[in-house]
């Protein structure tokens, strides 16, 4: 009976999480400036102590160089340098890519598959830096817990460099 | 001609000269600390200044610049190049890693009396015993050993090349030179001859000093274990230094020696 009792809120918690969803969507605002580059931008997400959990999506400029494909400027996202960007061997398949206009952009992760893996429950944040050539950077922060016990709808606003970014969990 | 030889010895007294509070201070300051992509270079301004970082006093001699790549050798700067006020230089990052650029100066000195009057020297151990006169009187010898260093980090930080050499004052990492961000603490450690140095003071300057009143300088003093924690009250250009002495000189007759670190670190927005 005991045993019985404990394994009940394990495979409860094991059951939704098989199947989580975790979908991402980045706005990136229209700018009014003279002279516009589409932002740097990275997606991941970081446990409570800033380790990263999982490495989602990076943006860069791809076009060829004698500098590399612009991996030149990746340390401008210098969260994301810092925290774990430059311990990436790029480019990663499903992870990394060309840079995107304005317009809400959006990403859908798998619990248990690439990129997202599986994620163990707990206490996470999901975080967004773009940072602009002749422009500015900006983090913007979603706390969130995984898995979610109910579909859950979170949010948070950039100010400059990002738009809106919002976090939808499905169970 | 003449100007030129006067420069290059004034030069090398202002080489010679420990950091001390009232001293110019010497600085490399690298254009990036963080790099990354095929062909990362990294250009660096060398001079002794007042004022951080403004080069408006002498160059750095280049010939005193050594670069330490990530596996630990030494690697030669590139398109070296002195003005009347500072030397530039350029490393090419070829190896992924931290890299650690330094000046090293240093060498002995001596205060002596010559017929009653006094007279300077400096040049290294193998001149000395030419160097002094028969009949000088009042013989004061002393070394110095100044470092300056700066570092850039190709990728992922390492520490093969932040090894101490074990002679002087050093200084090692804990929290990673290339990886200070604002309000965020760091912590290094400061060695003399490989061990702790206790209960020195460092100072940290922040740079663009010509656009504020006053220096604004952090003050901390080294534990037993020879470290120390900042904490940066904004984003910039550190300056940190630390001097010393003691009678440990490695060359006779000199008994004094000398002994001080500089380093430039970059401390980004968070």
């Amino acid at each position: 009976m005991r045993r019985l009792m404990l394994s009940m809120p394990a495979l409860l918690l094991a059951a939704p999480a098989m199947a989580a969803d975790l979908n991402v969507t980045v706005q990136i605002p229209q700018l009014d400036v003279a002279e516009y580059h589409r932002p740097y931008t990275a997606v991941w997400i970081e446990r409570e102590d800033h380790s990263v959990a999982a490495q989602l999506a990076v943006w860069y400029a791809q076009k060829e160089s004698k500098e590399g494909a612009g991996t030149k400027w990746l340390p401008e996202l210098r969260q994301w340098w810092r925290r774990g960007g430059r311990e990436l061997q790029l480019p990663i398949d499903g992870v990394s890519g060309a840079t995107r206009p304005a317009g809400d952009q959006k990403l859908s992760f798998h619990d248990g598959k690439a990129p997202l893996g599986p994620l163990p429950a707990g206490k996470y944040e999901l975080v967004v830096e773009a940072a602009r050539e002749v422009g500015g950077r900006e983090v913007v922060r979603v706390p969130f817990t995984w898995p979610a016990s109910a579909p859950q709808q979170l949010a948070a606003k950039g100010s400059s460099e990002l738009g809106a970014v919002k976090l939808d969990l499905a169970p | 001609m003449l100007k030129q030889t006067l420069k290059w010895s004034a030069l090398a007294l202002a080489l010679s000269l420990p950091l001390a509070a009232e001293a110019h201070k010497m600085w490399l300051v690298p254009s990036a600390t963080n790099v990354s992509g095929a062909d990362p270079w990294v250009t660096v301004d060398a001079a002794v200044s007042n004022d951080l970082f403004y080069p408006d006093h002498m160059p750095v001699a280049l010939d005193r610049v050594t670069v330490i790549a990530p596996d630990g050798q030494a690697v030669q700067p590139e398109h070296g190049v002195t003005g009347q006020y500072r030397s530039v230089f350029d490393v090419h990052l070829t190896q992924p890693g931290t890299y650690k650029v330094a000046v090293i100066n240093g060498g002995l000195f001596a205060n002596y009396e010559l017929n009653g009057e006094k007279k300077r020297w400096r040049g290294d151990a193998t001149e000395l015993a030419k160097a002094i006169p028969a009949g000088a009187k009042n013989v004061d010898v002393s070394e110095s050993i100044n470092r300056v260093e700066t570092f850039v980090t190709n990728g992922k930080p390492s520490d093969m090349a932040l090894k101490p050499t074990g002679r002087g004052l050093e200084l090692v990492p804990v929290t990673s030179f290339t990886d200070l961000a604002a309000d965020e603490p760091a912590t290094f450690q400061l060695l003399l001859d490989g061990k702790p140095a206790a209960g020195l003071k460092v100072v940290a300057i922040a740079g663009e000093t010509r656009y504020r009143n006053a220096q604004e300088e952090l003050d901390v003093t080294t534990g037993k274990d020879g470290k120390f924690s900042l904490k940066w009250p904004h984003a910039g250009m550190y300056w940190i230094s630390a001097s010393t002495q003691d009678d440990k000189a490695s060359v006779k007759p000199a008994k004094q020696r000398r002994l001080s670190y500089a380093a430039t670190l970059e401390v980004l927005p968070q």
